[in-house]
């Protein structure tokens, strides 16, 4: 027990010492959550648009002020001729063109029927339609303002209500994406990579050649990085408790356990890679190619899971991050307790139990 | 007593097998005994070293190291044994005295319990004890590992090139501690490419290409030369080269330091002296005693 608590003791001095990794260990979870919470946003604010009013009469000037009076929408120019709209998109600053026809105002109240068309640049399809559709839910706000008056025979009102994240904050979403990559990046790729570099400085030749048993060297050497993601885990959850408004909704108990669970697996992902590599840069591309990529693709943190073809949505069942996702999301946001998450829970047990195993078969108690 | 006991020892590497590091090794080295295995960089040193060491199977032979086998009882014999590698392999982010302390305790003994040990040469470090291995300089790296290497008493002590890449001062300083450690009892096992080193030893194997030319003591390999060995000098030392290997009286010559070593087929100095004056080129040529380089160098060629 001496010898272990002496590598522990060791582990911790290479860290605290080498000011590269405490910045990847202890900075990371914070610039990731604020990077992703206030850089990398897809929700859409002040977005700017174009108007072509040729008609300038009462009814667009009071949709174009609803429009602005929007926290979505700035307007920023009024072009006049159509080949200006080309030119703007052109330059790029403007998503959106919204024109209106001569005799708008007449057309709705002679008529009963006027038009609007919106023009969207769909270089970024995802913001195209976020674009479109808020401009339009403005313009059906305004149509059903002017109809309010009339008693339409027969309506049909959609009532909407946005279950666990009413403010469809981004946050909500990445947070426990951001704890998954946070934990893989922490565990299996600084485990893999500390215990690789003692095989690569010849330190692990001298290890081998002591009393000392090679597994619980290894072993001691992933304490330090357990305790450590337990760290980050606090710190993330503090984060976006505090920071961000994410509330933890359901059981802190099992939102820790099960991050615990997801951390070991890491570990253990981290030994086994490190039995297989021999150099740290092989290391390193291990687990950012063969984990770190997975885990951003393909645990439905980025991409829904449920839109990708077959064969990506079977590969994703073996990215622990996958199921490690779903049962952050299902607890902290959604607030639901174990009876809900085991399936998830036991595939993770799973794993580690696999992962493991293959770590403690390939591990090495020679030179080769 | 035995202490190492090396029966036919083979070792090869690459998927094939292809390339052979030992071919057919066999030596024993006794209880005490302060054993060189000399060769050059490539011979098989390494791979002799971490066979011995049990971190690597040989193909084929067997190998006991104070009467545990290797393969069997490799735990045994991790807890009995000293090994310093040929790279110098301490945490160098650790301070001298954290190193120390940590080897300690992973040998289950205490810095404190084989002070007596180690006293002679951690004494000459103890100054640096709070500076970080890594700003060490290479002796001081060397003597640190050593301590190391010592610190739970071992029985056995391999060192594998302990004075690669080392001082000439620190060199000869290195020499006189092992001396001072085989006087504790301790069996020690060095390698080294330093033909000069070979002298320090008790005996010494000498090992090219996976094979050992001899097994001797410093003397006895010397006085097996048996040839006639004369250095020549001149002040063109490429062309007298040529001069000497075309010379039939002449068995081999090589570049020696600032003289070019002749071995000669005959007693025939003055054989040698008027070819070369023929040739038409001033030199100096004496008599030359053989050393283990001498002998490497004629072994290597008959084999």
């Amino acid at each position: 027990m001496k010898q272990f608590f002496a590598f522990v003791k060791k582990e911790f001095y290479h860290i605290f010492r080498d000011r590269r990794t405490m910045i990847i260990l202890l900075a990371m979870p914070v610039v990731q959550i604020i990077i992703f919470g206030f850089a990398l946003t897809n929700e859409v604010k002040n977005s700017k648009i174009a108007i072509w009013d040729q008609s300038k009469d009462a009814a667009t000037a009071s949709l174009i002020n609803q429009l602005e009076a929007s926290r979505y929408f700035e307007v920023e120019q009024s072009i006049h001729t159509a080949k200006e709209i080309e030119s703007i998109f052109q330059k790029g600053e403007i998503k959106l063109a919204m024109i209106l026809p001569q005799h708008f105002d007449e057309d709705l109240r002679h008529f009963n029927k006027a038009q609007v068309q919106l023009i969207a640049d769909a270089s970024d399809p995802n913001v195209a339609n976020t674009l479109t559709n808020y401009a339009s839910a403005i313009i059906m706000d305004y149509q059903n303002r002017i109809t309010h008056e009339k008693k339409l025979p027969y309506t049909i009102t959609t009532e909407m209500r946005m279950l666990y994240n009413p403010e469809l904050k981004g946050a909500y979403n990445f947070v426990p994406g951001v704890m998954a990559m946070v934990l893989l990046l922490v565990c299996t790729m600084m485990t893999a990579i500390t215990i690789v570099r003692e095989k690569e400085t010849g330190t692990m030749e001298v290890m081998l050649v002591s009393p000392a048993n090679p597994l619980r060297i290894v072993i001691a050497k992933a304490v330090p990085y357990f305790l450590l993601s337990m760290v980050n885990i606090t710190t993330i959850l503090l984060l976006s408790v505090f920071v961000l408004d994410v509330p933890v909704n359901g059981s802190l108990v099992l939102l820790v356990g099960e991050s615990l669970l997801f951390t070991l697996v890491s570990l253990s992902l981290g030994l086994l890679i490190s039995t297989k590599a021999g150099s740290q840069q092989t290391a390193l591309f291990i687990s950012l190619v063969g984990l770190l990529l997975p885990t951003v693709m393909l645990s439905g943190f980025m991409f829904p899971i449920e839109n990708m073809p077959l064969p990506l949505r079977t590969v994703s069942n073996i990215v622990p991050a996958r199921w490690y996702y779903s049962i952050v999301k299902s607890v902290m946001i959604k607030g639901i307790g174990l009876n809900a998450v085991w399936k998830e829970t036991l595939i993770l047990s799973g794993m580690l139990i696999f992962f493991l195993g293959l770590a403690i078969k390939n591990f090495k108690i020679r030179l080769a | 007593m035995t202490a190492v006991k090396i029966n036919n020892v083979v070792k090869t590497y690459g998927k094939k097998k292809e390339i052979t590091a030992l071919s057919d090794i066999s030596f024993s080295v006794s209880k005490g005994e302060l054993f060189g295995i000399i060769g050059p960089d490539g011979a098989g040193k390494t791979s002799l070293f971490r066979i011995l060491t049990t971190l690597l199977l040989a193909d084929n032979g067997n190998v006991t190291v104070d009467g545990f086998d290797v393969v069997k009882d490799y735990k045994a014999i991790r807890q009995r044994v000293g090994y310093m590698p040929g790279r110098f392999s301490l945490y160098q982010d650790l301070s001298v005295k954290e190193n120390l302390n940590f080897f300690a305790t992973i040998f289950n003994t205490s810095v404190e319990e084989n002070y007596e040990l180690i006293k002679d040469i951690y004494s000459q470090i103890e100054p640096f004890k709070d500076r970080k291995a890594g700003k060490l300089s290479g002796g001081m790296k060397q003597k640190l590992a050593l301590s190391c290497a010592l610190i739970h008493r071992p029985s056995v002590l391999f060192l594998d090139e302990p004075t690669t890449g080392v001082d000439a001062v620190s060199r000869k300083e290195f020499w006189e501690m092992l001396k001072r450690l085989k006087e504790q009892g301790i069996t020690i096992l060095v390698s080294t490419p330093y033909m000069d080193e070979a002298s320090m030893c008790d005996r010494v194997a000498l090992i090219q290409a996976g094979k050992i030319l001899s097994i001797n003591t410093p003397q006895g390999i010397v006085e097996t030369f048996g040839k006639k060995l004369l250095a020549v000098k001149s002040t063109d030392m490429l062309r007298l080269l040529h001069d000497l290997k075309q010379c039939e009286e002449v068995q081999d010559a090589y570049p020696f330091g600032e003289y070019h070593h002749a071995v000669m087929r005959n007693d025939s100095k003055e054989l040698l002296r008027s070819y070369l004056e023929q040739r038409g080129q001033s030199f100096e040529l004496k008599e030359a005693e053989p050393n283990i380089e001498d002998c490497f160098m004629a072994l290597m060629k008959t084999s």
